[in-house]
């Protein structure tokens, strides 16, 4: 089984992010990378499924020059080799440029599983994975916290819904999108980390994949960031006064906050 | 010029600060708290392949170097020194003695489950009445048939005593030449009869640590048993020492650093007054001060440790090392403990654990009088 995992390097997510007012997009210099978090989990579920069935990982990631970084972290976890699409003129792009350039590069290639974290902890829109399944015209399970994938040309998986999961079933090829807790990211051994220097990276422009740079970057955005301001700072939270209903009271919120 | 590590070191130091961070930062308090050993992290670290670091594949390690077990161990500190500990004295004092000396079955039969970390070595060279002074040894070892014979009392022995305990690798008196005692090092399974542990030490730090006074009463091991030359157990020993240093240094670097960071956190989080703490400049200072010694504790390691991997001499750069970041590690302690105030006094306050498990690293692997010593004699000063 062939499984293309998407990954993304985000701002380190513990850091004070700051939009550049000039381009009004994420200022990526200012702060550390990362591999945005639920990308790992779904790198360790595509290890797991490769490890199970024989099968292939290939990561791919579409960013500037230093997103090479994650795909070696992605690499040294174990996967077997990375794309790197890297041009210029992606900068900026929205989630349906974004989808546009890594559907491209799939189809190209094929794979019976794309797997993706359901969002990256900058962007926050969960619709990439969706998209590029609509591209690619296969079948999506999103939001999995728990897949299974024999390899025998089905996939199932549990996808979360507010009250609890759905048990959906698809036909391979599929795209899949996991949350967060569906398992334990492995942490790379050293062996992994040399190993990781030996494996193949492929780099993969605009005009090698086939793309128009003027259906991507910021130019092709179909939204615009008109203005920006800091977020407010956090209100007072609210104050129950326990009047022999204390209990009630909590259990109301928390109902209605659909914790409960 | 350079002290920076390179890409692959960087990637192992970054993998194992999320570890310390995420997995043992989270409870290892309470391990430390219960004086309990924490099998699932140190199973954790097996998994990551963190007791395979300095040796080679075939022996079931994962092929780095020596700075790649500093750079683990000074990860590890920074949030816990019990668990880098039992990484350092698992890997620097249970495994390096059978990879340098001992014979190819010796190695065959125990490297590939020390590297993975299944097992654990401890190697017993300190006695209740010998330390440094190798004469004083009174652990004995006669050879009966092919098999040794040996009874004495180890003291302080990291790892003797986990469920995951291997073996224990002693030295003892095999002998006497024109009045001098010959020295040699035998490995001793766990289990062998006559083998025993006392209950665990109560100690002032590094309470999720293992360790034990080791008894041995009439143990039969098997002559082959012998790691590496007879009557070359305590020169040996002091081969280890000298890299050791540089991995305690690294320990040290990391409880220095570990200091750091935590009194940044406290010194935003606590208001006295009205304002964060850390406005003031007493506090500032302090912190600038502890940054400044957790830095030149790093370089200094990193010098001697780049000394000992080019194959040039570093006795005299790991003794340094070791007497610095020790000296450096106990000053932080007592500055991390002095900005958190009361709660720098409470042990589930990392900056309480740091100021207890500092102590011990101006003392252990050659206290810091032997450091001077080898120093001062390196130097060629007269009568030293």
């Amino acid at each position: 089984m062939k499984i293309v995992v998407c990954v993304k390097q985000v701002p380190d997510t513990w850091s004070e992010k700051k939009l550049d007012p000039a381009t009004k997009t994420l200022d990526r210099a200012s702060v550390d990378g990362v591999m945005n978090e639920l990308d790992e989990y779904a790198v360790e579920e595509a290890l797991k499924i490769a490890e199970a069935t024989s099968g292939e990982v290939v990561v791919l990631s579409m960013g500037p020059e230093q997103s090479t970084e994650t795909i070696r972290k992605a690499l040294s976890m174990g996967a077997d080799a990375g794309i790197h699409i890297l041009d210029d003129g992606l900068a900026g792009s929205d989630a349906v440029a974004t989808s546009l350039a890594i559907a491209k590069v799939i189809e190209g290639r094929g794979a019976d599983l794309v797997i993706f974290g359901s969002e990256s902890t900058d962007a926050r829109m969960s619709v990439v994975p969706a998209m590029v399944a609509e591209r690619l015209g296969l079948p999506q399970l999103t939001f999995a916290n728990k897949v299974e994938a024999p390899g025998d040309g089905t996939v199932k998986a549990h996808r979360l819904t507010d009250y609890g999961y759905d048990v959906v079933e698809a036909s391979t090829p599929a795209v899949i999108s996991v949350v967060e807790k569906i398992n334990e990211p492995r942490y790379p051994s050293f062996k992994g980390i040399m190993a990781a220097k030996k494996k193949p990276v492929e780099t993969i422009s605009l005009a090698d994949a086939g793309i128009e740079s003027a259906s991507v970057g910021l130019g092709a955005a179909w939204s615009e960031v008109a203005e920006f301001a800091d977020a407010p700072a956090r209100a007072a939270g609210t104050i129950v006064t326990d009047e022999g209903d204390g209990g009630t009271k909590i259990a109301d919120y928390l109902s209605e906050q659909k914790f409960i | 010029m350079d002290l920076r590590l390179s890409d692959e070191h960087e990637a192992l130091r970054k993998a194992v600060e999320a570890f310390a961070h995420d997995v043992v930062g989270p409870v290892i308090g309470d391990y430390y708290a219960r004086g309990e050993f924490p099998y699932p992290l140190v199973s954790q670290m097996a998994e990551m392949g963190l007791f395979g670091l300095p040796f080679p594949e075939e022996y079931g390690g994962m092929g780095g170097d020596y700075a790649a077990l500093c750079v683990a161990i000074e990860e590890l500190a920074r949030v816990d020194s019990s668990i880098a500990i039992t990484l350092e004295a698992a890997v620097s004092l249970g495994a390096m003695p059978i990879y340098r000396f001992g014979s190819d079955e010796l190695k065959a039969q125990w490297l590939p489950k020390l590297t993975s970390g299944q097992m654990l070595g401890a190697f017993g060279l300190t006695e209740p009445g010998a330390g440094s002074d190798a004469g004083g040894t009174r652990t004995t070892a006669r050879l009966d048939g092919d098999e040794w014979v040996i009874n004495g009392t180890k003291a302080f022995i990291t790892n003797s005593g986990t469920d995951i305990t291997g073996l224990i690798t002693v030295t003892a008196v095999t002998g006497e030449h024109d009045g001098r005692k010959e020295i040699s090092s035998i490995l001793v399974p766990a289990g062998t009869a006559g083998l025993s542990v006392s209950e665990p030490y109560k100690k002032v730090g590094w309470d999720a640590s293992d360790t034990h006074e080791v008894s041995l009463v009439d143990v039969r091991v098997p002559a082959a048993n012998l790691v590496g030359q007879r009557g070359r157990g305590y020169a040996q020993f002091l081969s280890i020492l000298d890299e050791g240093r540089i991995a305690i240094a690294a320990l040290a670097t990391g409880l220095a650093q570990g200091c750091v960071d935590e009194s940044v956190r406290y010194a935003h989080d606590r208001e006295a007054f009205g304002r964060p703490i850390g406005t003031n400049q007493a506090v500032q200072f302090m912190i600038a001060d502890m940054q400044m010694r957790a830095h030149l504790s790093r370089l200094s390691w990193r010098e001697a440790a780049g000394r000992m991997q080019r194959g040039e001499p570093f006795k005299q750069q790991a003794a340094i090392a070791k007497l610095y970041t020790s000296e450096a590690a106990m000053d932080n302690a007592r500055a991390a403990t002095q900005v958190h105030g009361g709660y720098g006094f409470m042990i589930e306050f990392p900056a309480g654990r740091f100021y207890r498990d500092a102590k011990i690293l101006e003392i252990g692997e050659g206290t810091s009088e032997v450091q001077r010593m080898l120093i001062a004699r390196d130097l060629g000063l007269p009568g030293a």
